[in-house]
């Protein structure tokens, strides 16, 4: 006999991600919830496998507790990539996670160990100042969402739309075009006219006021809010931290010149000064001239315990930090300062000095 | 790294030659050293005078620790 016809149509393959909220188990108080998993769709899936109707099915929910996924061990994080496997999907989505951190955090960690793991594709869709997002766009794609539920239509069409692209391998055009967020890739593409051509149209468009879009974004940087500000410097912990590259002569723990892949503490209780001879400059992007003249010049021991004998500062931390920020990767340099800002809340350091080259 | 350092709570002075580029990527307590391979010397002064003007510049990092700020806000040290 032969087979019905819509049987030929072999139908895409979703897992669909949830937290234990969003899974209908329970709020915060089911935070622990272990993963889990069940044939077919469940909540906010249900109206995103209305809007997939003939072009994929989820196969598959699998859900967590986002306190459990967010800072738990790795075989949580092992668990639900095998319960997603199980059910051999296509294409894997996770969300919307809206503003809420940790299922951010959760959608994020699980799309990118599907697609590096088991070579899947996976969307995530959430807020874009979801602090998933500064940590995960680079590896994970993700569809931009409301901060809030309020937005769940919306952003399960964005799901919808693009899902079923990444199951059938389709290449992605660039973000703005697509709607997702950027990761921050570069990708060759034959353009209709000439550089110099687009150049100039981008010029007369902006001379007449007409809206334009540059073709290569300049880099934003995040604003930290400033902490509040120290009370009284007399009675302060200072530590001296900085990228200058500044290492006892010989450079024993060999730090790089460029790209540092680490930090180091070096101690200076009992030292007065940073005495010339004592140190040498592991940085490539200056002349260490000067400051082999006289270290203090980079990183000022000297001045630093003048105000502490002058009771102008309280205490001064007994080593300094320091690491090489020629060349440095934005993203290897903020991890370094985190190690270093951990290491300076276990000393009791309230605030930092940081030298910069 | 002024970023990450203040994103943990600890208010952060950067010193560098480089101020504006500071204030460009979103440092908040920022303070003018003199060039930028050198932040806190003066190669040109007799020591005792760069050492004083050095005792200034830290000065002016221990105002920038104690002033409230808003965002990336330059401080200027004396002139030597």
């Amino acid at each position: 006999m032969p087979a019905a016809p819509w049987r030929l149509i072999i139908e895409m393959r979703i897992v669909h991600y949830l937290n234990q909220f969003f899974a209908g188990i329970g709020g915060e108080d089911r935070a622990e919830t272990p993963p889990d998993a069940r044939a077919g769709a469940v909540g906010p899936g249900l109206a995103l496998q209305q809007l997939l109707a003939g072009e994929a099915e989820i196969a598959g929910t699998v859900w967590c507790g986002d306190g459990l996924v967010a800072d738990g061990p790795d075989d949580v994080l092992n668990a639900i990539i095998n319960a997603v496997e199980s059910f051999a999907p296509d294409v894997v989505v996770a969300g919307p996670a809206f503003g809420a951190g940790r299922y951010g955090l959760a959608c994020a960690r699980v799309c990118a160990a599907v697609t590096r793991r088991l070579g899947i594709p996976a969307l995530a869709a959430m807020a874009p100042d979801n602090a998933a997002v500064e940590l995960h766009r680079h590896e994970v794609l993700i569809v931009p969402t409301a901060a809030t539920a309020i937005g769940m239509k919306d952003a399960l069409a964005a799901m919808a739309r693009l899902a079923p692209r990444l199951g059938r391998g389709e290449a992605l055009g660039p973000a703005a075009v697509e709607g997702y967020l950027p990761r921050g890739r570069r990708m060759n593409a034959r353009a209709a006219a000439p550089a110099s051509e687009r150049a100039l149209q981008l010029l007369l468009a902006r001379l007449d006021g007409r809206p334009f879009a540059s073709e290569v974004e300049l880099p934003r940087y995040e604003r930290i809010p400033p902490p509040p500000p120290v009370t009284d410097p007399a009675r302060m912990r200072l530590a001296l931290v900085t990228e200058c590259g500044l290492v006892p002569r010989g450079n024993p723990d060999r730090l790089e010149w460029v790209r540092a892949s680490k930090w180091l503490t070096y101690p200076i209780d009992g030292k007065q000064t940073l005495a010339p001879g004592d140190y040498e400059v592991a940085h490539g992007g200056y002349d260490a001239a000067f400051a082999a003249e006289d270290p203090d010049r980079l990183v000022p021991l000297d001045a630093v315990r003048e105000l502490v004998r002058r009771g102008e500062i309280g205490d001064v931390l007994d080593a300094y930090y320091v690491t090489c920020g020629n060349h440095g990767i934005l993203g290897q340099m903020a991890t370094h300062a985190r190690e270093i800002a951990a290491d300076l809340r276990r000393q009791h350091v309230d605030s930092v000095l940081l030298v910069a080259t | 790294m002024a970023k990450e350092l203040e994103r943990a709570g600890f208010p952060t002075a950067t010193v560098t030659s480089l101020a504006a580029v500071a204030v460009k990527v979103g440092a908040n307590r920022i303070v003018r050293g003199n060039r930028f391979s050198h932040p806190f010397g003066r190669p040109e002064l007799p020591p005792a005078e760069e050492r004083a003007w050095r005792v200034e510049l830290v000065r002016t990092a221990l105002r920038a620790l104690r002033t409230p700020v808003e965002g990336p806000t330059v401080f200027e040290p004396p002139a030597p």
